[in-house]
């Protein structure tokens, strides 16, 4: 009975995970696949071609993407590990609101905030910019990292700290050779889940960048709304790719780590 | 040494000041702004009195509620179906063997992948000429793509459902994982030589243990779903369609004397979200612990 059970967990999970990817591999290379042709009746690597050249814009937007994503996750984690770690290890007057605060946007749904910061950036020229479009996207980046990270500190005790400072180490030096090592790997989760949120944004960008900046899902969006599922799944793949490069860096971690994902439970 | 206990006092404060600051000006403050505007507060249009006119308006116009309960409707159902099959995938895999890592990793794959690319994938899979149509041609189940159910674009929302699905159930998954794993075997057993049968052990001993973690990721999820754009818009019917595609459609409007009411209908939908979800965690803490 048991081993029934896992036998078709296991099942369902194998074709559940793969079915909506492994078939845009295909479609990317299809020049004709019409119903009921299982598999595409004339191959081409159009689709490709496309995409890699400049009138796709996919070469530009993965480059905003990316450089957005990376600027959003140095922010996070510049102004959310201290703030995790007042949170976890420090008591102080206000804690409770200060981590209400930084919780709420995590539950409360950002789109009025969006459209009010939209109003007050076209007064301070934010629109259409770079910088403006990181700033929205740090709306829901910094409540995860300091709930993933304020959890990690939890579980982290700072007697290795203050050996290390007995011991004549400096506070860059005790940051660097022992709070560093002790949290890397929660950092890295952490820092996982800012970098997708970010990569993965759309209508906050579309709304701030008006048009100016533009990320891949701006690119992807039309062709998925539209026919042109070669070109779509092409897209999907490049937009993919570096979120299962993250994935492969981080899985250990977020499987293995309970303290990591565990800091959901407190929310 | 008075130098020292006041750095001492100020630390902590220090170093939550700059998240505090940026979450406060970014969202409170655009909070602020959008609850002006939404009361005629407008000063690009020249409008500066204080009406609950734009909420009149919302609230008096069908569109509104039709989308309000489509809406409300595709976040539960998801929220529901997600958490209750992220328990039931999570009692499997906490077990180690044989392929358990493999299949734990391929059970994470989607939490990375962006909703968009997901909803393509769903299209490409359920609509009448997608793959599981043209599966069940082969099969001889239908002659042509119209005999296949419509799952895109059709009023109860199939493929956008599914997208959330496929994307949620893995994140809520992984961190009812993470607690089983924490818990180990030893509660469950001291339940058994009690004498608990297996459906007593789960209701009285995991459940409560995990409640946390799905309370809060469920939340989440709700949260995410109640109020997001792109996925509706791109897989579901234009009418009704969800409050999000509605108040973004009306903001980005040419006609800027739209937007007070779209700022009236986002606020109506965050404190709509807002009771949901307080109540949600009432009631659930009350199920649990009785």
């Amino acid at each position: 009975m048991q081993k029934t059970i896992r036998w078709v967990t296991m099942a369902v999970i194998f074709v559940v995970a793969l079915a909506p990817i492994l078939p845009q591999f295909v479609w990317s290379f299809s020049h004709r696949w019409l119903f009921p042709a299982l598999l595409p009746t004339e191959w081409s690597t159009e689709p490709w071609d496309y995409v890699l050249s400049p009138t796709s814009r996919v070469g530009e937007g993965f480059a905003n993407s990316l450089s957005i994503a990376v600027v959003v996750s140095l922010l996070s984690i510049l102004v959310g590990l201290p703030a995790a770690r007042a949170l976890a290890l420090h008591q102080f007057r206000g804690k409770v609101v200060i981590e209400w605060l930084l919780m709420v946007p995590i539950i409360v749904p950002g789109i009025v905030a969006t459209m009010g910061i939209h109003q007050v950036f076209i007064r301070l020229h934010l629109t259409d910019s770079f910088i403006g479009v990181c700033l929205v996207h740090l709306i829901p980046c910094i409540p995860y990292m300091v709930l993933v990270m304020s959890s990690v500190f939890a579980n982290y005790g700072t007697e290795l700290e203050d050996t290390a400072r007995t011991l004549g180490a400096g506070p860059l030096a005790v940051f660097r050779f022992v709070t560093l090592p002790g949290i890397f790997s929660g950092l890295l989760v952490a820092t996982m889940f800012t970098f997708l949120i970010s990569w993965g944004q759309y209508i906050t960008t579309v709304l701030i960048g008006g048009g100016t900046i533009i990320t891949l899902p701006m690119v992807l969006f039309p062709f998925i709304s539209g026919t042109n599922y070669s070109n779509a799944a092409a897209i999907s793949l490049i937009f993919v790719a570096p979120a299962i490069l993250v994935l492969i860096l981080t899985s250990r971690q977020l499987g293995r780590e309970s303290a990591v994902m565990g800091g959901f439970g407190k929310l | 040494m008075r130098w020292l206990s006041l750095m001492e006092k100020i630390r902590a404060p220090l170093m939550v000041f700059p998240a505090v600051a940026l979450i406060v000006l970014l969202f409170f403050g655009g909070l602020v702004v959008g609850l002006g505007q939404s009361l005629g507060y407008f000063p690009a249009i020249d409008s500066f009195e204080l009406t609950f006119r734009y909420y009149g308006e919302v609230l008096s116009d069908n569109t509104f509620f039709e989308s309000l309960w489509q809406t409300f409707r595709l976040a539960l159902l998801s929220t529901v179906m997600s958490s209750i099959l992220a328990i039931a995938i999570a009692l499997v895999l906490r077990n180690t063997f044989r392929g358990s890592r493999f299949f734990t990793f391929l059970f994470q794959l989607s939490i990375p992948i962006p909703h968009l690319v997901a909803a393509a994938g769903i299209v490409l899979l359920v609509s009448q000429s997608g793959i599981i149509a043209r599966a069940a041609y082969a099969a001889g189940l239908i002659d042509a793509p119209r005999d296949f159910p419509v799952m895109v674009f059709d009023r109860a929302g199939t493929a956008i459902q599914l997208t959330y699905l496929w994307k949620e159930v893995p994140f809520i998954g992984i961190v009812v994982l993470a607690i089983l794993q924490g818990i180990g075997p030893q509660y469950e057993e001291i339940a058994r030589t009690l004498g608990a049968n297996a459906w007593q052990r789960f209701r009285y001993v995991l459940l409560p243990l995990i409640m946390p973690g799905v309370l809060s990721t469920s939340i989440i999820v709700f949260a995410y779903v109640f109020a997001s754009y792109e996925i509706p818009l791109l897989l579901g019917v234009r009418h009704p369609t969800t409050l999000p595609v509605l108040a973004f459609q009306s903001y980005q409007d040419p006609d800027l004397s739209l937007r007070p009411q779209a700022m009236a209908m986002s606020i109506i939908l965050t404190l709509i979200a807002v009771v949901l979800l307080v109540a949600y965690k009432r009631l659930a803490r009350y199920a649990v612990n009785t």
